[in-house]
């Protein structure tokens, strides 16, 4: 505790230098917790997936459609399944495709049971009377509704590409997340009426839906019921693929594994920046102070307060460092998160952003000082006598 | 208060000292077969020529530095058997040091600096800053407890730099050319706080100097020159 003093006097000997490195340190930090921020945020979806859902999709690739008549077969054949439902991922185009705050997930579903699978989008009861009344309806989320600025009763036009056509929406419902991390961005609307725009268009493709979500009774069993599906299914013409939801999540984003490796490499890379700001602002404070250390030794002070001194220091540097990139980056994440909805459809808790950046602070304090503190501890005292910086 | 002196038992004794540095494969001697001994509560001087060997010489006495062969006993203690722990311990227990160029800590006050060996000890914070205030009185440097080194002359430094050294009580006082960087009044004012701190205080003294004036204030002089002993 007495050389707290002496550790704050010192970090701020050189004024200029130390607020133009903990600036620095502030920048990366800050960069490093918004990347943290938007890979946390893509996996968040994975953290929040359903213990009791199972997804059933194609063998070879999620891409691959499997029969509408699979359902009935899984019903009959398969015990402990509480409830079926399916979904075709639709995507499509709405307005200007260039621009990301069009950009929004379009699902197909069974209205009949999907809300009923799936408690965690609140639709209230009258809207979603009508949304399972009117084939041609859709229930969007809060935040694409406040992206778009659409209301119950507007319309929604959307041009098909993974299934060609014009397909024109009435908006009879908007669902709120019962989490501050459920998804409030996408759209769902009925699969019948999908599938009628397909037989028109592309008739061999009529009577498929993309997946299939399981309610098991007992998320114990979902090993048991995985394989029983699985196997009622082998040597056909769509063999399936049962997993967990958290599973199938995963092997989703998983798509955009190479945007996630690049991001976490830069985060790191940041971090590495840091560390080498620090770094070097100690080795220089640390060389210029060496006959103050020999005359600190003289005294009686030992190798061990020396690195106490050094690296308290660099933390110290490091931590405020660190306040100051988290100041700057979570109004940022938040406000970036605000604007670009549909991108950031799953918030993460901040608190592990906030953690982590720190962790790196703390471990990049702890570095930086490791070389200097290292020279002063083992520095005879007459070389340190002598030495002029 | 003037302390009986009674300069009796040796509180330093150097035996036998040699040391040499190696440099690539030549060994360069420094000090060849030193031996003397200080009586407690002397003022000795080491005189002589630049690269006689004063300063590695009082850097042993002082337990900063050890000899290649020989025993160095300060209080006692074989200083050169001490491990590094023990030695920086022993250190802050028997010896205050003054440098030439007072080595102050330019972001502590004249008070931090003083109070600085007291942060390895057990004093409470009232213990230290009686003891501190104590110490300025002595150099006469009360008024300025809250000046920067920048903001004193030289000669207030270094009488700083004497109270940093005696505030410990440590049982001897080395001094590598105090003086060396002052003015003559200034000088004057550090040898006579020097003295004072002998005569009033009883405090062993080992100062090196190359300044004949400097060296008159001690009792005993001894000269070094191309590391032997005159």
């Amino acid at each position: 505790m007495k050389i707290l003093k002496l550790i704050f006097k010192n970090a701020f000997r050189h004024k200029l230098r130390t607020f133009l490195t903990i600036l620095g340190i502030g920048i990366a930090v800050m960069g490093f917790a918004l990347m943290r921020f938007v890979v946390n945020a893509w996996n968040a979806g994975v953290e929040i997936a359903a213990a009791d859902r199972l997804i059933v999709r194609h063998a070879v690739s999620f891409v691959f459609e499997l029969p509408y008549s699979y359902a009935d077969k899984i019903r009959s054949n398969v015990r402990g399944v509480r409830d079926i439902t399916h979904c075709n991922w639709f995507n499509g185009i709405y307005k200007d495709p260039h621009d990301f705050k069009n950009y929004f997930p379009r699902i197909a579903v069974n209205p009949e049971n999907f809300f009923k699978i799936y408690p965690e989008f609140k639709v209230p009861q009258d809207q979603l009377e009508a949304f399972q009344s009117e084939r041609n309806s859709c229930i969007i989320g809060r935040k694409t509704a406040k992206v778009q600025n659409l209301k119950i009763g507007d319309n929604i036009q959307l041009e098909g590409d993974i299934y060609p056509g014009t397909y024109n929406f009435v908006i009879r419902g908007i669902y709120t997340g019962r989490d501050r991390s459920t998804d409030e961005t996408q759209m769902f609307f009925d699969w019948r009426y999908l599938d009628e725009a397909v037989k028109k268009n592309v008739p061999s493709r009529a009577g498929k839906v993309g997946w299939y979500v399981l309610q098991v009774d007992n998320p114990k069993e979902i090993a048991n019921i995985s394989s029983t599906v699985d196997g009622l299914f082998r040597n056909s013409a769509a063999e399936t693929k049962t997993e967990t939801e958290k599973a199938f999540t995963q092997s989703f984003i998983s798509m955009y594994s190479a945007l996630f490796t690049a991001m976490n490499v830069v985060s790191f890379v940041v971090i590495g920046v840091i560390l080498l700001v620090l770094a070097n602002t100690m080795a220089m404070s640390a060389r210029e102070r060496l006959t103050e250390y020999a005359v600190m030794k003289t005294i009686g002070f030992t190798g061990k307060h020396l690195v106490a001194l050094i690296a308290g220091e660099a933390i110290f540097i490091a931590i405020i460092g660190g306040i100051v990139g988290l100041v700057l980056a979570v109004p940022v994440a938040l406000g970036f998160a605000q604007m670009f909805p549909t991108w950031f459809p799953n918030l993460p808790k901040m608190d592990t952003v906030v953690v982590m950046a720190f962790a790196a602070a703390f471990v990049v304090g702890i570095i930086s000082a490791f070389f200097p503190a290292l020279r002063a501890a083992r520095m005879r005292i007459v070389d340190g006598l002598r030495y002029i910086g | 208060m003037m302390a009986e002196k009674v300069a009796t038992k040796d509180i330093v004794e150097v035996r036998n000292v040699y040391k040499s540095y190696q440099r690539d494969s030549i060994e360069i001697p420094v000090l060849e077969d030193i031996t003397f001994s200080v009586p407690d509560g002397e003022f000795l001087a080491l005189m002589g020529p630049s690269g006689s060997g004063k300063t590695t010489l009082l850097n042993l006495i002082a337990g900063i530095d050890r000899p290649t062969r020989g025993s160095i006993r300060v209080a006692g203690d074989e200083v050169n058997r001490l491990s590094e722990t023990m030695l920086a311990k022993w250190r802050a227990r028997h010896v205050g040091m003054v440098f030439q160029f007072y080595n102050l800590i330019p972001v502590l006050t004249a008070f931090e600096n003083v109070e600085l060996p007291l942060l390895l000890t057990n004093f409470s914070k009232k213990e230290r800053k009686e003891r501190v205030e104590t110490a300025l009185k002595v150099v006469d440097l009360l008024d300025r407890k809250d000046h920067y080194p920048k903001q004193l002359s030289g000669g207030q430094q270094q009488r700083t730099a004497i109270a940093r050294a005696i505030i410990t009580d440590p049982t001897i006082l080395v001094a590598d050319e105090p003086t060396g960087d002052l003015d003559r009044k200034s000088a004057a004012e550090v040898l006579n706080l020097m003295e004072q701190l002998n005569k009033e205080f009883n405090k062993t003294i080992i100062m090196v100097t190359h300044d004949p004036h400097a060296a008159e204030r001690a009792h005993i002089v001894k000269n070094l020159d191309k590391g032997i002993l005159q």
